[in-house]
């Protein structure tokens, strides 16, 4: 009996001599600011920033290799903890959030086959373009909702839906989206255009009831081209969220009903 | 020259219905050239061509109008004079969208231009005394790619690296797809054409063995055949396929008429020493070369159970669809389905104002008898898709992994093997989609290879 629990006693001190001579001269020295900024990051590891999860932005930042405020996810507020922890200014960043450009619902956009494949976005996409009469429409098969890390997603009406609260803005949906109709915006915006369709007017009207036909209404509603709040790409207008329009008069003035005043739904989660 | 019953069958494939009889028996016809054309830049595989001509151009035929854009790649040229009404991106068939000249061909002939001559639009060569390198440039520059649906520039196909020989050029006049006649008529009515483009081909190629392969349904074609090849010098046979699809497919061609097995991609044909020619391409090489004709129009088969009169139609790159139907006495009945190319490997369509190109061997109008609408069920684990799988592959691993977003798994299973022949959904009691499963795994390996590509590329830039 004292011999066993002696044995046991001497493998456990020689080990713990080994350990503690083991942490003294084979220790791997880390910044322990590492571990600081990963604490402030929101530990999503949604990928957004482009390096592979929170940890490796920690890193990277740490080593002065990555700019501070490439996490969409946490925002300002982590900026400025992980600015504090590092001692350097950080970057102005505002949140961003995911906007899908269509409101083409199965009412108002037309559809031109039945599709019973897999119910994938890029797999409709690649079958004839599509069901959409609107080839740069919302499919509605849940690619961006698929990859949502955060489940902001889901989809109404055959239509993407995000939920602006849930959204972290990581881009994942926009780099899977086949029609490329999801954009990152300021998640302080409220009016956007909800329409992808860059075709001249009869055209859009000839797929969907509520595409923008490039009247330039909003345009001028909102104090003309010099205001600067709208760009054009072919007869789709583009809302220039570097100087967004704040009068929500223009929405309703819309002929085309293809603008919206904060188009984000609120999951109640 | 012989011909021999083919003593390879390769594992798997299954026995559709072939539904020829419709369209069969319809000599070739001529299209009148349409009022409108959509010419499309991306008619063959690799970098679509680069469009040279705008709106309000006058264009004649023949006149090259898209020019080559890389190395896979294939010009392309007016199938009609006309003015070019638009250019402007539209949906291929594939789901696609690729720039497309509308061109009217009523448009009047300007002042300013002379009428062009009656002649060839290229200098017709003499093949027996061309050299190689010049029967390559006037494959080249007379567009021409396979003909057979895949729509590899042919040109390539012709020039194997020179470490690299060639041993066996395979003629492919199989035509498994069901509905599609096309290369049959081309058989029956252009076998001399066919002998022809052959012999250049030869000639280009160093003189390898030739085999002619058909399937054994086809007992006229291979008549026909026999008799434009019957005093052929050299290594020539006539190889009788059984009846079984894919057996059109390159790789199970050469498994059927020379015994070899090509390993999976990047491999090529020419790796095991062969190159595999579709019967309309052998023509069309035929035209170019004796006839100064570049590849303008191709047969195309208007054929299904909703078409009033099922034809074979040699129509001018770009016709619409629209067009064809119409040619063929209208719709019977309203089609629930249209398929561009035949039932096993097309394309359903939803709209017919998309424009032939040189690959669209069918345009099929099925009524809603013939389409069956299902729903997709879990895997029952019955296997049948392993028995018909041409390939040697597990597609019911490969689908419940692409179910699970398990891409990994999928390549892990040689998704990229696929061929995507339809075997495996055709006879699934589930009704699972396995082949657009595989088509959907292999469309984001090789999105993740290119961008692994591109990332190595900036890394290597930044060094």
């Amino acid at each position: 009996m004292m011999i066993a629990i002696s044995v046991i006693a001497g493998i456990g001190l020689v080990a713990a001599a080994v350990l503690a001579a083991a942490d003294r001269y084979l220790s791997v020295k880390e910044d322990p600011r590492i571990g600081m900024v990963t604490a402030a990051l929101p530990g999503a590891n949604c990928g957004g920033c482009g390096f592979p999860g929170c940890d490796g932005y920690a890193r990277a930042l740490v080593a002065g290799t990555a700019p501070n405020g490439a996490c969409a996810a946490g925002g300002e507020a982590c900026a400025k903890a992980i600015a504090k922890i590092l001692g350097v200014e950080a970057a102005a960043t505002e949140k961003r959030v995911a906007l899908v450009k269509c409101c083409g619902t199965r009412s108002e956009a037309i559809r031109v086959g039945d599709y019973n494949g897999i119910c994938d976005c890029n797999v409709a996409a690649s079958t004839a373009g599509g069901d959409k009469g609107c080839t740069y429409g919302c499919l509605g098969y849940g690619a961006c909702a698929n990859v949502c890390p955060k489940g902001a997603i889901s989809i109404r009406d055959g239509l993407a839906k995000v939920d602006k609260r849930l959204c972290i803005g990581c881009g994942k949906c926009v780099a899977v989206c086949p029609k490329k109709l999801i954009e990152l915006v300021p998640a302080s915006a409220t009016i956007h255009v909800l329409c992808n369709n860059p075709d001249k007017g009869p055209a859009v009207r000839k797929v969907c009831g509520v595409g923008c036909m490039g009247c330039h209404l909003c345009e001028k509603n909102s104090g003309g081209k010099e205001a600067g709040h709208f760009t054009f790409q072919g007869f789709l207008a583009k809302v220039n969220y570097e100087n967004p329009p704040v009068d929500g008069q223009i929405v309703a003035k819309c002929p085309a009903k293809c603008m919206a005043e904060d188009p984000h739904f609120e999951s109640g989660h | 020259m012989k011909v021999i019953k083919s003593q390879f069958e390769f594992k798997g494939g299954v026995h559709p219905d072939y539904n020829k009889e419709l369209a069969r028996d319809q000599a070739i016809e001529n299209l009148p050239v349409p009022e409108e054309l959509a010419i499309s830049m991306s008619q063959h595989l690799g970098a679509p061509a680069k469009c040279i001509v705008k709106a309000g151009d006058w264009v004649e035929r023949g006149q090259v109008i898209g020019e080559k854009a890389g190395f896979i790649s294939v010009l392309v040229r007016a199938s009609a004079s006309g003015r070019v009404k638009a250019v402007e991106k539209r949906l291929g068939p594939a789901g696609g969208k690729a720039d497309c000249v509308i061109l009217d061909t009523a448009a009047e002939r300007p002042a300013d231009v002379p009428a062009p001559s009656a002649g060839p639009v290229l200098a017709p060569l003499d093949w027996r005394t061309a050299s190689k390198e010049d029967l390559l440039k006037r494959v080249e520059e007379a567009g021409i790619c396979g003909m057979g649906g895949a729509g590899f520039p042919t040109a390539v196909k012709l020039n194997p690296p020179p470490a690299k020989r060639c041993e066996y050029l395979i003629l492919n006049g199989a035509e498994c797809e069901p509905y599609l006649t096309a290369d049959y008529r081309v058989m029956l009515e252009r076998a001399p054409r066919i002998r022809l483009g052959v012999e250049i081909m030869r000639k280009m190629l160093g003189g390898p063995a030739v085999r002619i392969a058909i399937e054994a349904n086809k007992p006229e074609a291979i008549l026909a055949m026999e008799k434009a090849f019957a005093d052929i010098e050299g290594n020539v046979q006539i190889v009788v396929l059984p009846v079984l699809y894919p057996q059109g497919s390159e790789k199970h061609q050469i498994y059927a008429t020379v015994k070899r097995i090509v390993p999976e991609p990047p491999a090529l044909p020419i790796d095991v020493g062969c190159v595999v020619e579709n019967v309309g391409t052998a023509a069309a090489i035929a035209d170019a070369v004796e006839l100064g004709e570049p590849l303008l129009s191709r047969v195309t088969t208007v054929s299904g159970d909703a078409v009033a009169n099922p034809k074979n139609i040699q129509a001018p790159s770009g016709t619409k669809y629209a067009d064809l139907v119409k040619f063929c006495g209208g719709e019977k009945v309203p089609p629930a389905k249209v398929i561009s190319g035949g039932t096993m490997m097309g394309f359903a369509v939803s709209t017919l104002e998309i424009g032939t190109t040189k690959t669209t061997s069918g345009l099929l109008l099925l009524s809603r008898k013939k389409v069956f609408q299902y729903s997709s069920h879990p895997c029952i684990n019955c296997g049948r898709c392993l028995r018909a799988c041409p390939m040697n592959l597990n597609p019911a691993l490969i689908s419940k992994a692409v179910d699970a977003n398990d891409i990994k798994a999928a390549e892990d299973a040689h998704v990229m093997d696929c061929i995507e022949c339809g075997a495996c959904s055709f006879g699934c009691p589930a009704y699972r989609t396995i082949t657009q499963s595989c088509r959907r795994a292999k469309n984001s390996i090789r999105a993740r290879i290119a961008a692994e590509k591109a990332k190595a590329a900036a890394a290597q830039a930044k060094q």
